[in-house]
């Protein structure tokens, strides 16, 4: 049952392994995808250290065949900055939870990361990798596996932080009575603990990375433009020729590539880690895998986890001998150093305001400022739209489906790809239709934005409305409580939480996109319109760094604002209110 | 076990002028304890929460360094090298650990060589009777199952000194007992090497069953009020009336301090006027309390023990119930008994306006902090007052957490009484629809 147990100790493993040589059926299956993806991975593996001109001399195809090598690519360049990010998770979180200076700086920093547009880091990071790998393909490689990090990175650490800092005291108490080292601690304490709130964070941050995957690999800063092999460019390729047939095979391509890497790798991680969730009594509904079971039933599950098991003998090296009872809490630094810290904290915040504040006064001037934020006003109003028109269709409409479980079983799945499935590769559609009918870009632009993180809502609403207690939709039917009644007690009060949690994620979202949703072309015609989104597109295009910076930081401030303001009392009423249980 | 032979016994635990205070300085938790614990003996640790017996126990284990004072293992002859284990009120598995890995988390972090550490596991999970089970993980384990796995975790590491912090609390009346005898099985068979058990306990016949030496805490802050030695002899019978005589003595004990510790004539509960600290106590329980001491076979006037058993409530829940009829006159404590007063018997018979009238009047006259909200209100124009006014009132005199569950239950009183209304959203009070 639990493979991870055995890899502690090396000769069951070992013995198990040897069950190996008695193949069978799922031994066949599992061998062919793991060849089928080995090849693949080190054929891709190669290209991203390739030198700088391959790229010109191979210049992305609308090729269909080339299409599982570019997928490949894509996906390698996920994982990497999945790999990234969760090591980076892992560093960060722990120490900010284990040592309170660090968390003093990280915690605020990661929960004002969270809400930077992301696509504004492109700009930056792109000049930054390619002088750091002067002449090849990796400088290139690094800066779009650092966009889609920025993606992940910052909420996976903050909610593996939280897992950290919501761990029962009775079993810390336990880890120090029985002298377990700071390392043997994390092992089998912080890292098991968090570890089904990190997976499902993953997850849902490989969906949005999607999304920068294709703003990312085909990139235009200043005089620089780098086409990087894979999907993202293969559709940006296909919209600059007008490919309609290539458009939509990089569309199936992207489906296909999202169902498989749901099945083979979130799956079966999902359902492992299902034993590492903290809770005292047996549930019933497991989630289910076929990929794991395989692995189980073949018995290469503890040839898959072996690596984990031995990263974890490699970190238990570096335990000290003796084991040393600690104190609970921290222990009082030195009053002079405590003060040296503070001086350096000091000295950091007014470096960075001086070193912000001259470089700022020597591009700009207060107009630029007052532009930005009256753009920013316009793209708010769009977002308030939006969220409240989608909220007025999905609402019901989710409702309807969570009070229905046959169908919610069903419709809960897809809503969630919906919400991974990168929405501007639809983008060229709807410029079609502008054009062609020749409509405000102002106005019509504006549902891009909210194409892709309208799905955050329903797929919230539809566990909301499931999650509504039998005995109390039973109470209402019993009194006939309907129409208008009905939603203002029973289904709002219901959902409320669930539709706050899903309406937070689609505007912080909308927010994002729209710095690829207010600017858009189609072969050679552009549609623009007026908005913070297309200002920080706009000035990326023409490599304007301060611009750049400017927008970025006040788009920032405003969804810093509206989550402090609205979201964040909305939903503290809710639990305070409208909870459930 | 005759007294003197204990204490001949050498010193395994000293507690010298132990203080601690809890959110910077301005909460005492505990305050001067001083505790030593030989060698072969028991030791309960009874009080009611919030008396610091398991910040105590804390101290004791090492988790928690206290403000002041000291709290140490006394290394001796035959410990050299004195350890601690304890054993948790909620068990503190790993659920994503086996029962035998759980076993071995603390062999493995003193790096005992793994065949070594399995045998010795396997012996612990063998000596408390849960083999077969070495396989399962503690979701597949009843409650009782799981303190087992708990007390094996804490066995294996040969500790010279068990902690246990209300280790029964969480289990049913039947499992609880069984896990007692069996553990005092092993104990007085000599067949596990600790050397002494601190215990934390907030019931009193646990205490008396199981414990040597019992020591009684009062609350707010938390001191040594008195020490009982229980001489009778293992297996005690609750049914020995001896037994019950020391049972009723601590009922008596816990009772009479109160009236120590608090001698101002409000009340039981630290603090005075406004400043007065109030347990959560809820109107329904107040009025069962008084039904029930009310009704047959008590007639007005019963002991705590038996009301304690009769309710099946711990003492831990049962005395601030009854102190808060003392407090509202509608019960007098007289030693190890509560004794209904004329108002109470009323209140008993009385139908619900009758009774509200009662409770109305009570909290009028004997809760300062009732008074002063309805003051207050109506002095003010609009009849209405922010809570937070008064919770920040409070908080001059008690710590936050005392301040807010005082408030709360004041509301709870005020508004079952009908004297000021309170509106949970905007948090505040207000006459409105108390007239």
């Amino acid at each position: 049952m639990s493979p991870d147990r055995n890899s502690a100790r090396p000769l069951p493993a070992f013995s198990r392994m040897l069950r190996l040589t008695r193949p069978s059926r799922e031994d066949a299956i599992a061998f062919v995808i793991l060849a089928g993806l080995g090849v693949l991975f080190f054929r891709a593996a190669e290209g991203a250290v390739a030198p700088l001109s391959t790229l010109q001399m191979a210049p992305v195809t609308l090729d269909p065949w080339d299409l599982p090598y570019y997928a490949m690519r894509t996906v390698l360049r996920m994982f990497a900055a999945l790999f990234a990010s969760t090591v980076f998770t892992l560093v960060v979180a722990t120490l900010a939870a284990r040592s309170r200076h660090a968390g003093q700086l990280i915690v605020p920093a990661l929960d004002i990361l969270q809400s930077v547009p992301i696509l504004g880091f492109l700009t930056f990071t792109v000049t930054f990798f390619m002088g750091l790998f002067p002449g090849s393909v990796a400088g290139v490689e690094a800066a779009s596996i650092f966009a889609i990090f920025t993606s992940q990175a910052w909420n996976m650490a903050f909610s593996f932080y939280q897992s950290l800092r919501s761990i029962p005291t009775d079993l810390e108490e336990a880890t120090m009575i029985y002298r377990l080292s700071p390392i043997r601690r994390f092992l089998k304490l912080d890292l098991p603990f968090g570890t089904p709130a990190l997976v499902w964070n993953a997850m849902m941050s490989m969906s949005g990375g999607w999304f920068f995957v294709v703003a990312s690999e085909a990139i235009t800063v200043g005089n620089t433009t780098a086409t990087l092999p894979g999907i993202g460019s293969y559709l940006a390729q296909a919209i600059t020729k007008q490919d309609f047939r290539a458009v939509a095979e990089a569309v199936g391509a992207m489906a296909l590539v999202i169902v498989a890497y749901d099945q083979l790798f979130f799956r079966p991680i999902v359902a492992w880690a299902d034993r590492f969730r903290f809770e005292m009594t047996a549930s019933t509904e497991r989630p289910q895998s076929w990929v794991f079971d395989l692995l189980r039933r073949t018995r290469l599950l503890p040839v898959v986890l072996a690596p984990l098991g031995a990263i974890g003998r490699l970190l238990l090296a570096f335990e000290p001998r003796a084991g040393r009872r600690r104190v609970m809490g921290e222990r009082q630094a030195h009053p002079a150093l405590e003060r040296i810290w503070q001086v350096l904290v000091a000295i950091a915040v007014l470096g960075a305001l001086f070193l912000t504040a001259r470089y700022v006064m020597h591009y700009l001037v207060w107009r630029d400022a007052v532009t930005a934020v009256l753009l920013a006003c316009v793209t708010m109003i769009r977002v308030i739209v939006l969220i409240a028109l989608a909220s007025l269709i999905w609402v019901p409409i989710g409702v309807w489906i969570g009070l229905r479980p046959a169908w919610a079983e069903r419709l809960q799945p897809l809503a969630q790809f919906l919400a991974a499935f990168p929405a501007n590769v639809l983008f060229p559609f709807v410029v079609m239709a502008i054009v062609h009918w020749n409509l405000a870009p102002d106005i019509w632009l504006s549902p891009l934005m909210i194409l892709g993180t309208q799905w955050y809502i329903l797929f919230n609403v539809i566990a909301g409305a499931s999650a509504i207690p039998t005995d109390l939709r039973e109470a209402a039917d019993m009194f006939h409580v309907r129409g208008w009644q009905w939603w203002r007690q029973v289904a709002i009060p219901g959902i409320f939480p669930y539709y706050v949690t899903g309406a937070l994620t689609a505007s912080g979202g909308s927010w994002n996109a729209s710095i690829v949703a207010e600017a858009v072309s189609w072969g050679h015609r552009n549609l623009v319109a007026h908005g913070l989104g297309s200002y920080i597109a706009e000035a990326t295009t023409s490599g304007d760094y301060a611009r750049v910076a400017l927008g970025v930081g006040v788009m920032s401030l405003f969804v810093l604002g509206f989550n402090r303001l609205l979201w964040r009392p909305l939903y503290a009423y809710g639990e305070r209110r409208m909870r459930l249980t | 076990m005759a007294t003197a032979a204990i204490a001949e016994k050498p010193l395994l635990v000293e507690v010298k002028g132990l203080r601690h205070y809890y959110s910077g300085q301005d909460h005492l938790v505990l305050d001067d304890v001083n505790l030593e614990l030989s060698q072969g003996e028991i030791v309960g640790l009874l009080g009611r929460s919030g008396s610091g017996k398991s910040t105590l126990l804390r101290s004791i284990a090492g988790l928690i360094r206290p403000s002041e004072g000291i709290a140490r293992l006394v290394p001796g002859p035959d410990v050299p090298d004195p350890s601690v284990a304890m054993v948790f009120q909620t068990f503190a598995l790993f659920p994503w650990l086996t029962v035998l890995e759980n076993v071995e988390l603390g062999l493995e972090a003193q790096k005992i060589p793994a065949p070594q550490a399995r045998a010795r596991a396997l012996a612990a999970i063998d000596l408390i009777g849960l083999d077969g089970f070495e396989n399962a993980y503690p979701k597949e384990l009843s409650g009782g199952m799981r303190q087992r796995v708990g007390l094996a975790r804490a066995l294996v590491v040969d500790p010279s000194l068990l902690l246990m912090d209300e280790p029964f609390s969480a289990l049913d009346v039947l499992t609880a007992e069984t896990l007692r005898t069996d553990l005092l099985d092993l104990w007085s068979e000599g067949r596990v090497p600790i050397k002494s058990i601190l215990i934390v306990t907030h019931n009193i016949e646990e205490a008396v069953l199981m414990c040597d030496r019992i020591l009684v805490f009062s609350t707010n802050p938390g001191r040594v009020v008195g020490e009982i030695r229980v001489d009778l002899p293992q297996p005690r019978d609750r049914l020995d009336p001896a037994f019950r005589a020391l049972v009723d003595d601590i009922y008596a004990r816990m009772t009479a301090r109160t009236e120590i510790t608090a001698p101002m004539r409000d009340g039981l509960f630290p603090g005075t006027g406004i400043a007065m600290v109030l347990p959560r106590v809820s109107t329904n329980s107040i009025a069962g309390l008084i039904e029930e001491v009310d009704g047959t076979p008590f007639e007005g006037r019963a002991s705590m023990s038996e009301l304690a058993d009769s309710l099946q409530l711990e003492a831990d829940e049962l005395f601030p119930m009854a102190e808060t009829l003392q407090l509202l006159r509608f019960a007098e404590l007289r030693g190890a008994e509560l004794v209904l007063t004329p108002a109470a018997r009323r209140y008993a018979q009385g139908d619900v306006d009758q009774r509200k009238a009662l409770f109305a009047q009570a909290l009028n006259q004997h809760v300062p902090l009732v008074q002063h909200i309805r003051r207050v209100l109506d002095e003010r124009a609009s009849h209405e007052a922010p809570a937070r006014r008064f919770r920040d009132e409070l908080e001059d005199y008690m710590s936050e957490d005392y301040a807010d569950e005082t408030l709360r239950t004041v509301t709870l009183w005020g508004r079952y009484a009908e004297i000021f209304a309170y509106d949970e959203e905007a948090d505040r009070f207000s006459l409105e629809d108390a007239r």
